[in-house]
């Protein structure tokens, strides 16, 4: 008989307040509570974080990378969004 | 991982590869630029890439065997505790690279049944017996460190998610070894009992351990995709070489020998010369008929059947909390 898959989940970890979460890797777990216990086991033996999120790795969408230049190539060519696209006179200072 | 939903559509083997595809792929890790999950990657290379990696896998599970076979035995409680917490970053080695794999398409479960069905490999290291406590010492200094040579330039390698895993894995590795080198000091200070069970167990173990870098550059098939890949960034006997030089040193201060009559400095090269090691001991471990093979899958087939009720009764248990609130929430409309 082939096992039944146990659902995947994505970990994402916040190391410290005032830090983001990010993405730690992935853990597999029959519910969110377990899928929590495992990621804290897994992936903060050594005090990396202060707080965890599990997410069903099948809820998130993600873009393709074959249309990544559809995606992300116009941004590519608008230099004038960055500050120094604009000239300012030096004795102005910083700014 | 959340990346496996595009890569359904694998090649089959001997499919012929779009050239430009392929050289846009060769082109991408030249400029030292990773492969994420779902960009496009050669058959082959997908491959290689599960088969190592599932195979890195099984190694550090099974490696929890042999030290684990240690942690109700361990000599006092500090030893205990970090022998526990060794053992127990094994087992998180493991799933960090499971995980790796599966974003190449191939899921836990099958990979679990590789390796009990046998036709997936581990190290041939844990083939090996832990026969006093002195092993425990010799294995976080030899077996882990062997591992910290080969596994430093994993972090470098082009596919992504085994690089992260390798970072994270490295940043463990250091513990395991200096906690097996003090241990061995520990018991060097100790009794000429204590000595010569530390030089027992190194007698064992230094010619597996130079093994654990696969068979000589003169035999080894692969090697020259891997490389083009930037899978592997060394040769086996490059890494092999690397490990003897900082290890004989390490040896010294210990102040025990390595069984290797024909092992010296070579003033000229600046490395040290080892002899050959035992090949033919190396391909039976690998064919299944080490020491302990059939002890080891036993062992892990055991483990895993013996808590199949435990991941049912878990599913289950999810699927009735779901149900529950599910008609909890049609009741309230
Ligand atoms: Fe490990
Ligand atoms: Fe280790």
């Amino acid at each position: 008989m082939s096992e039944q898959h146990t659902p995947l989940w994505e970990v994402f970890i916040r190391s410290r307040n005032g830090m983001s979460h990010r993405h730690a890797g992935s853990i597999h777990a029959a519910d969110a509570e377990m899928a929590l216990q495992a990621a804290r086991d897994v992936y903060t033996r050594r005090g990396e974080g202060l707080s965890i999120w599990v997410v069903p790795s099948a809820a998130i969408i993600a873009s393709d990378p074959s249309e990544k230049d559809m995606m992300f190539e116009p941004t590519g060519d608008k230099i004038y969004r960055h500050p120094t696209f604009y000239e300012i006179p030096e004795e102005v200072g910083n700014m | 991982m959340y990346t496996q939903s595009l890569n359904t559509a694998v090649q089959r083997d001997g499919a012929e590869e779009d050239p430009q595809k392929l050289a846009a792929f060769q082109a991408k890790i030249d400029r030292e630029e990773k492969i994420e999950p779902n960009d496009w990657m050669p058959a082959a290379y997908r491959k290689t890439l599960i088969r190592q990696i599932s195979q890195h896998a099984h190694s550090e599970i099974v490696g929890m065997l042999p030290e684990g076979n240690w942690i109700t035995r361990a000599p006092s409680l500090k030893r205990k505790a970090a022998l526990l917490a060794k053992v127990q970053d094994e087992g998180g080695h493991g799933l960090y690279l499971y995980s790796a794999a599966e974003t190449l398409g191939i899921s836990r479960e099958e990979m679990v049944e590789q390796l009990h069905t046998g036709k997936a490999k581990y190290s041939s290291i844990f083939n090996y017996p832990t026969l006093n406590w002195a092993d425990v010492g010799a294995v976080g200094w030899l077996v882990d460190g062997a591992a910290i040579m080969n596994q430093i330039p994993l972090c470098r390698c082009s596919y992504g998610p085994y690089a992260r895993a390798m970072i994270r894995i490295c940043k463990e590795e250091s513990f395991h070894q200096r906690q097996g080198y003090e241990l061995l000091l520990t018991m060097m200070k100790g009794s000429e009992d204590q000595r010569q069970m530390v030089q027992d167990a190194v007698n064992r173990l230094w010619w597996p351990a130079l093994m654990m870098f696969g068979p000589s550059d003169k035999d080894s098939v692969n090697t020259a995709d891997s490389m083009r890949w930037k899978i592997k960034r060394f040769t086996n006997d490059e890494l092999r070489q690397k490990f003897v030089d900082a290890t004989v040193p390490q040896a010294e201060v210990l102040g025990i020998t390595l069984p290797d009559p024909d092992l010296r400095f070579d003033e000229e090269s600046g490395h040290y010369v080892y002899g050959e090691p035992n090949w033919e001991e190396f391909y039976n471990s690998i064919k299944g008929n080490g020491i302990c093979n059939k002890q080891r899958l036993k062992d892990r087939v055991k483990a895993h059947t013996d808590g199949a009720w435990v991941r049912e009764a878990a599913l289950a248990y999810a699927r009735k909390e779901r149900e529950r609130r599910e008609a909890g929430k049609q009741a309230a409309e």
